[in-house]
C-alpha cells in the first residue's frame, strides 16, 4: 500500500520550533555575540574579536575548574552507579514493601536543590549541625567551611544523597522488566547469585544503567546550586566548578564578553560529551 | 510595536557566522529534498550515520579545532578555518 505524503504536517511542528527559537536559538545567538565583544552595560559594545577566548584558553582559574568538575564528576559516577545498582537489587520485587520503597527512593529526588544544599548546610555544621557535631564528637577534625578535603566530601555525600535514587529507580525499573522464566532457567542450571547478576540482570539493566550514567555525568558536570548554598565554591576555590566560576564571572564580576566566551567552550564540551553518549547508547540498541 | 533588538549586540561577523549556518542548513534540506534518505552509511567510526550527523560532527570538529588553534597557535584562524575545511570534507567522505 502506498503511503500518503503531506508536507502540510510540517506546519504542526512550528509551535516547537518557535518554543525552541525563543528558548534556546535567540539566547545561544546572544552568547555568541556577547563573546566577542566587550560591554560596560546600556547596550554598548565594544569589539573584541578572540580575546575573550584566548584569555580564556590560557586561564588557569578556568582549567582547574574544569579539573575539579571532571574529578567530582568521575567520584559521583563511581559511587552512585554501584550503590544504585546494589541497593536496586536488594529491593523488594512484590508486597507492600515496593511502594514504601519506591516513595523512600523517590523522596529525595522530589526536594529542590537550593533546600538539599540548605539541608546539608546546616546539617554539617560542627556547632548547630547533626552530622558536623557527631563527627567531631567521635574525634574527627571535620569543618567543611575551613578544610577543602571537608568541603569535597560534603559535596560528594550531598549530591550521592541526592542523587542515588535516581540511578536505584532505573535500576530499577531494568529489574522488574526481566521475565521470572530467565531465573527459573538459572536456577534449573544451578546458577549462582553472582551468575545470575552477571548473565541475567547486568544485560538487562545496561541500557537504563547509561541512561542513568548520561544523566547523571551531565547533571554533575553542570551542577551548581547545591554545592553553591553549601560551600559558595569556597574554601579558596577549593569546590568552584565551572558554572560556579561563571555565574562569578558573569553576575559577581559583570564580564558579559569573558563569561559568553566561557559559556560557549562548556557548551561545546557538554555538547560533544552528549553525542558521545547518545551515539553509545542508540548503537548499543541497534546492535541488540 | 517597536521591536528593540539592540540587547542581542548584533556585529556583522556574527552575522555572517550564524548566515553560514543557515545556509549550510538550508544546503542539508535542498540535498535531502533531491536525494531522501539521509544516505546512511557505515564509516571508519565503525557505526551508522547519516549526513545530518556528517554536518553536525563537522561543524563541532570545527569548533575544537578552532579553539585549539586560538589555545596553542594564536589569533589567526584563517588557518583554522582551512583545517576546518579539510577535516569536514574528510568526514563526508570517510565517516
Amino acid at each position: 500500500m502506498d503511503k500518503t505524503w503531506n508536507n502540510k504536517a510540517w506546519f504542526l511542528v512550528l509551535p516547537v520550533l518557535v518554543l525552541v527559537a525563543f528558548s534556546a536559538v535567540i539566547p545561544l545567538m546572544t552568547v555568541v555575540n556577547y563573546s566577542v565583544q566587550d560591554t560596560f552595560g546600556n547596550n554598548v559594545f565594544f569589539w573584541a574579536g578572540t580575546e575573550w577566548f584566548e584569555e580564556l584558553l590560557h586561564s588557569d582559574r578556568f582549567w582547574e575548574a574544569m579539573v575539579r568538575n571532571l574529578i567530582f564528576s568521575f567520584i559521583i559516577l563511581a559511587i552512585e552507579v554501584p550503590l544504585g545498582i546494589f541497593i536496586a537489587l536488594n529491593m523488594p520485587k512484590k508486597g507492600w514493601g515496593v511502594p514504601v520503597c519506591l516513595v523512600l527512593m523517590a523522596l529525595p529526588l522530589l526536594i529542590p536543590w537550593n533546600v538539599v544544599g540548605t539541608i546539608w548546610q546546616v546539617f554539617g555544621r560542627n556547632d548547630i549541625g547533626l552530622l558536623g557535631y557527631y563527627v567531631n564528637a567521635l574525634g574527627f577534625n571535620y569543618n567543611y567551611v575551613q578544610d577543602p578535603f571537608d568541603a569535597w566530601v560534603t559535596v560528594i555525600i550531598m549530591d550521592v544523597w541526592h542523587w542515588t535514587s535516581l540511578v536505584v529507580l532505573l535500576c530499577y525499573a531494568g529489574l522488574v522488566s526481566i521475565p521470572d522464566a530467565f531465573y527459573q532457567a538459572a536456577k534449573i542450571d544451578g546458577a549462582s547469585r553472582w551468575a545470575v547478576f552477571r548473565y541475567i540482570q547486568l544485560p538487562k539493566m545496561q541500557r537504563v544503567l547509561l541512561i542513568a550514567v548520561l544523566l547523571r555525568f551531565m547533571d554533575s558536570f553542570m551542577i551548581y546550586t547545591e554545592p553553591f548554598v553549601v560551600t559558595g565554591g569556597g574554601p579558596g576555590n577549593s569546590t568552584t566548578f565551572l558554572s560556579i566560576d561563571l555565574v562569578k564571572t558573569a553576575l559577581g564580576q559583570f564580564d558579559l564578553g569573558p563569561a559568553a566566551a566561557m559559556s560557549l567552550v562548556y557548551f561545546l564540551i557538554i555538547l560533544l560529551l552528549s553525542w558521545v553518549f547518545y551515539t553509545v547508547m542508540t548503537n548499543y540498541d541497534a546492535e541488540r | 510595536m517597536n521591536l528593540d533588538f539592540s540587547w542581542m549586540a548584533w556585529t556583522w561577523p556574527t552575522a555572517a557566522f550564524f548566515g553560514t549556518i543557515l545556509l549550510l542548513l538550508c544546503g542539508m534540506a535542498a540535498w535531502e529534498y533531491v536525494s531522501p534518505g539521509g544516505n546512511p552509511r557505515i564509516g571508519v567510526l565503525r557505526f551508522e550515520t547519516t549526513r545530518g550527523d556528517r554536518l553536525f560532527l563537522s561543524l563541532l570538529g570545527s569548533a575544537f579545532i578552532h579553539l585549539a588553534w586560538l589555545g596553542l597557535v594564536g589569533p589567526n584562524l584563517w588557518w583554522a578555518l582551512a583545517l576546518s575545511v579539510v577535516y569536514a570534507i574528510g568526514v563526508f567522505r570517510y565517516v
